[in-house]
């Protein structure tokens, strides 16, 4: 039993989704039931090959019988056990809370959406479970074009165009990835990780590695949406239906931060990195300038949700940055930014979801007075916004102690302005909303401001405001616990170079 | 130093949070609401009270709640100088909370629950910053205070109170995450511990200057202190209900400040690497100036609260000023202030709200005669005015007595010279307010119609307490003397 759980694992969403897409025909009413099933089975096993790796070490899966470097594998340690227990919690949890958008936006189309959303889930599990470099391109491939069509069901007259915009540039990211792979598997003959990681030593002085490595690193930035190449998120992130964005922008994202820690940790190695390429300065730099400009471009805006997806470009230069200071603190900071950072992103659509749902639109005028009706939904998000401010307790504080103590190690003294720097802006930038919710009356005395006609009618439905606590809490929990989770979870899969 | 495994400490810091649901839940039933408040502060004393015999006997309380970092705990650790804060802030909060009832019934303002509950969740933070045992701790605390007490300072929501909101924040948050946060940082990354020790835990990491750096990142960056010229948010954030400036503004968030200097230098540098490097001169003449130019600029606010606000930032840099002195007298003098200057300063500001409750009068110029028709409230003004100048026979006289043996001892006539020239400025912005309230007559406007003034009870009462206790201080100040002892001396 236990050594199939990762291919159950990634059967449980996957086989879901054809289920629901049949049902769509017979009766729908079974989608929900079924797309819950299988959640809940990936989550379950997810937490159960976490639970027997930190016992007794990495598991190895090949399917049919193929064993590696021909077949393809799946290879989980600690590092992906984790942002596989991440992904799949985190898609269980935003199942129930978008319930409600679906029934209210899109009842006819529930079924579809389902099963794009399993597919999508199906495709970040195998994305994060696999080592075969191509598998990994393919799988990435089915989660990209599970997101693009669900972002292209959103409301908005503009979706379809943000999604095209996303489908060009994410092609654009996943060629560029193919062509590394190609050239690795010309230079080694091999596609599966490890393998490829033990011949690479003997060729690494080789121009064409060098551009593997560079070609791999360019796909895989333009699809996490690194600063410069974010262009396609800002828009496929807003104009998505909520019950598509609130996984996407948390999961998506940093599920390739991971596959690039991967690609550096286990094909390319560290030492390959730091000491044969000149990059790391290069590197770091653009990572502090993705900080700066998202927090800045996250200044200038007047939605909400609009402001959050370039908070998300930032929090991807935390993490970029942090992968490359060379350091284990940087690393550590990274690997913890991935987990924090995918649940503070959660929690605040969540609460963003939650106001949709009353006032759908979220023009920040939209937003005076919105504690009086909407407390819950107000304090889940004035918590998740303190998280990524990165006030203690809260898990995004330890993060960002790791990536400092890491600029501070590596003597990079942009990045730690960088950080300390987008800390302050994100403090403005979350203390003008809560201002805004708390403390602005909802009515200016006679002057006409442009909110809503309807008075806002109260809380979201009570399934979105328990999820949203659930959350919430786990924004403490993680980082109360996150001494234990770096220790037990963390550090042991980082290799042993980094100092 | 016989250290205790318990969990008091905790109970201590969690009480006032914990009472915040039942709070809300009997939002609607306001005599419940207070009764609750007042239950609260009644346990939460106690317990710190509880603690008291065992520190006086020289022994600590401790406890370890999550590693949340290696080799960063959050945890507490009860000394002498974490007590005295706490017994302070916890005692001054049960009587706070009666005048918050006078005070904000008197003036029937809005939201009271949210008032009530976010001042039980300040004064957590506030008793988790005195028991912190390291930094990290520390911060965590100084941080959730920042931000609970901001509800309570854009309490009116009107375009100013927002307005000084902003200011407060951008100042405490600015610089905490500003200075402190990379600050900390260093620390961690030179000596990888955050641990309060004794001798602090800094000498030897690191050259001069960069422990210069280090310490004036440490000394700024805690503007809950409001040394200049970090203190404007202290006069801004007088727009607040009076019990908050008195509770918070005079003794918890500002004494938290200064408290977190003290624990700086005391606990992560070290008295004799302070002394090595000359940095207690430089944080004593940066003092020095505060105090100086804060009294000063007090003599020039005609609004009462803010003349009280800058009495007050003048009065938090003499605990700077006496620990910086590094003589055993100096410190034992700057932290007694804590205390002494604690109930001078709260009777102020009751008093200063007691008149706004009964008249309405927020400017010095209008109170002609106020005092024959309140005349306890100016008697309390009287003697906790005497407090702050340091007059006998009240509790400031014992701590400025110290701080000027302190400078004897440090054989620093400077130092010496500005605390007697800032008490003389006291005396000039205290005493003519007394003196206009019961000398001059009241102003002839509307003939023998004008209202009669009535002392409103609730507020009364408090003020009262806190003025004999500023009095009793005086005679009996051996308790917290004591108790500086054990933490300065460690004898």
């Amino acid at each position: 039993m236990l050594s199939e759980l990762p291919a159950i694992l990634i059967a449980g969403p996957f086989l879901a989704a054809f289920a629901v897409s049949i049902f769509t025909w017979l009766d729908s009413r079974y989608c929900y039931p079924i797309t819950l099933i299988g959640l809940v089975v990936s989550l379950v096993s997810s937490t159960a090959l976490l639970a027997s790796i930190a016992q007794s070490g990495p598991i190895q899966y090949t399917f049919a019988g193929w064993s590696p470097p021909m077949g393809i594998e799946l290879r989980i340690d600690l590092l992906n056990g984790l942002v596989l227990v991440i992904i799949s919690c985190l898609a269980l949890l935003n199942l129930p809370a978008s319930r409600g958008f679906l029934q209210r936006d899109m009842p006819e189309k529930t079924g579809t959406f389902l099963a794009l959303y399993l597919l999508f889930v199906t495709g970040l599990l195998g994305v994060t479970a696999t080592s075969d470099l191509f598998n990994l391109y393919v799988l990435i491939e089915i989660t990209s074009l599970a997101s693009y069509a669900m972002i292209a069901m959103g409301a908005s007259r503009r979706s379809p165009l943000a999604s095209l915009n996303y489908v060009f540039i994410g092609v654009i990211g996943a060629s560029f990835y193919l062509l590394g792979v190609g050239y690795l598997y010309i230079m080694t003959g091999s596609l599966n990780m490890s393998d490829v990681a033990s011949l690479l030593p003997a060729i690494a002085s080789s121009q064409a590695v060098m551009v593997a490595f560079v070609f791999c690193m360019v796909g895989v930035w333009i699809k996490m949406a690194f600063f410069p190449l974010h262009i396609w998120l800002p828009n496929a992130y807003t104009f998505a239906p909520l019950a598509a964005s609130r996984a996407i922008a948390p999961l998506m994202t940093k599920v390739m931060i991971y596959v690039m820690i991967r690609l550096m940790v286990s094909v390319f190695g560290l030492d390959y990195i730091f000491e044969q390429l000149d990059l790391q300065q290069a590197v770091v730099g653009l990572a502090a300038l993705a900080i700066i400009a998202g927090a800045v471009m996250a200044l200038a805006q007047k939605e909400l949700k609009r402001m959050l997806t370039y908070i998300i470009v930032a929090e991807i230069g935390y993490m970029v940055g942090g992968a490359w200071l060379g350091n284990q603190a940087g690393m550590t900071g990274a690997v913890l930014h991935i987990i924090n950072d995918a649940l503070m992103t959660f929690c605040l659509f969540l609460a963003a979801g939650n106001m949709a749902f009353v006032l759908k639109d979220l023009h920040f005028d939209n937003l005076k007075g919105l504690f009086r009706s909407m407390p819950l939904s107000m304090g889940g998000f004035a918590l998740a916004g303190m998280s990524i401010v990165g006030i203690p307790p809260t898990c995004g504080f330890f993060s960002k102690w790791y990536l400092i103590l890491g600029s501070l190690q590596a003597d990079s003294h942009l990045f730690l302005v960088a950080l300390i720097a987008s800390s302050l802006i994100s403090a403005v930038l979350f203390l003008r909303i809560i201002e805004k919710g708390f403390f602005e009356p909802l009515h200016s005395h006679g002057q006409a401001v442009h909110h809503q006609a309807e008075a806002p009618a109260g809380e979201a439905p009570p399934m979105m405001l328990i999820v949203l606590a659930v959350a919430t809490v786990g924004l403490f929990a993680v980082g109360l616990l996150s001494g234990s989770i770096v220790s037990n979870l963390i550090l042991p899969v980082l290799p042993g170079g980094l100092m | 130093m016989e250290a205790i495994e318990s969990i008091r400490p905790l109970l201590a810091v969690l009480v006032s949070a914990l009472v915040i649901p039942v709070l809300i839940s009997s939002g609607g039933r306001p005599n419940i609401r207070e009764a609750w408040t007042l239950l609260a502060g009644l346990i939460k004393f106690s317990i710190v009270v509880s603690m008291l015999p065992a520190v006086l006997k020289g022994q600590e309380f401790t406890v370890t709640l999550f590693q949340v970092l290696p080799g960063v705990p959050i945890a507490f650790r009860v000394d002498g100088l974490g007590l005295l804060f706490a017994l302070v802030a916890s005692f001054l909060w049960m009587v706070t909370s009666i005048y918050s009832i006078g005070y904000m019934r008197g003036l029937e303002e809005h939201s009271q629950t949210r008032y009530f509950s976010f001042f039980a969740l300040a004064l957590s933070a506030t008793i988790g910053a005195a028991f912190a045992a390291n930094l990290l701790t520390l911060y965590l605390f100084y941080e959730i205070l920042s931000l609970s007490t901001y509800p309570l300072v854009a309490h009116h929501q009107d375009e100013k109170s927002r307005a000084s909101g902003r200011k407060y924040l951008a100042y405490i948050l600015g610089t905490s995450i500003g200075l402190v946060l990379p600050a900390m940082l260093i620390c961690y990354h030179l000596a990888g511990t955050l641990e309060f020790s004794q001798q602090g835990f800094l000498a030897g990491q690191a050259g001069p200057t960069a422990l210069l750096m280090l310490f004036l990142l440490l000394l700024f960056g805690f503007a809950k202190a409001a040394i200049m010229p970090l203190h404007s948010w202290l006069p801004a954030a007088m727009v607040a209900p009076t019990p908050v400036s008195a509770l918070l503004h005079a003794v918890a968030v500002v004494k938290v400040g200064v408290f977190s200097i003290v624990r700086v230098m005391t606990g992560v540098f070290g008295i004799d690497l302070l002394a090595e490097l000359s940095l207690g001169t430089a944080a004593g003449t940066i003092a020095a100036v505060t105090i100086l130019i804060g009294s000063l600029i007090a003599m020039s606010q005609d609004e009462l609260k803010r003349r009280l606000a800058f009495s007050t930032i003048s009065q938090l840099s003499y605990i700077v000023l006496g620990v910086a002195l590094l003589t055993p007298k100096g410190m034992i003098g700057g932290i007694m202030h804590i205390a002494m200057h604690a109930f001078g300063k709260i009777t102020l500001f009751f008093c200063a709200g007691a008149i706004m409750v009964a008249t309405g009068k927020k400017y010095i110029s209008d109170m002609d005669g106020i005092g024959r028709a309140m005349p306890i409230t100016l008697g309390a003004f009287f003697i906790g005015a005497m407090s702050v100048i340091g007059l006998p026979p009240c509790g400031g006289f014992i701590s400025k007595w110290y701080l000027v043996l302190g400078t004897l001892q440090a054989e620093n006539l400077v130092f010496l010279v500005v605390i007697l020239t800032s008490s003389f400025l006291n005396a000039v912005y205290f005493l003519p307010i007394v003196y206009r309230g019961f000398f001059r007559p009241p102003p002839q406007q509307g003939g023998a119609a004008s209202v009669q003034i009535t002392e409103p009870i609730w507020c009364v009462v408090p003020l009262v307490v806190t003025a004999i206790g500023s009095i009793a201080l005086f005679f009996y100040p051996e308790l917290f003397i004591e108790l500086v002892r054990r933490a300065v001396l460690r004898e």
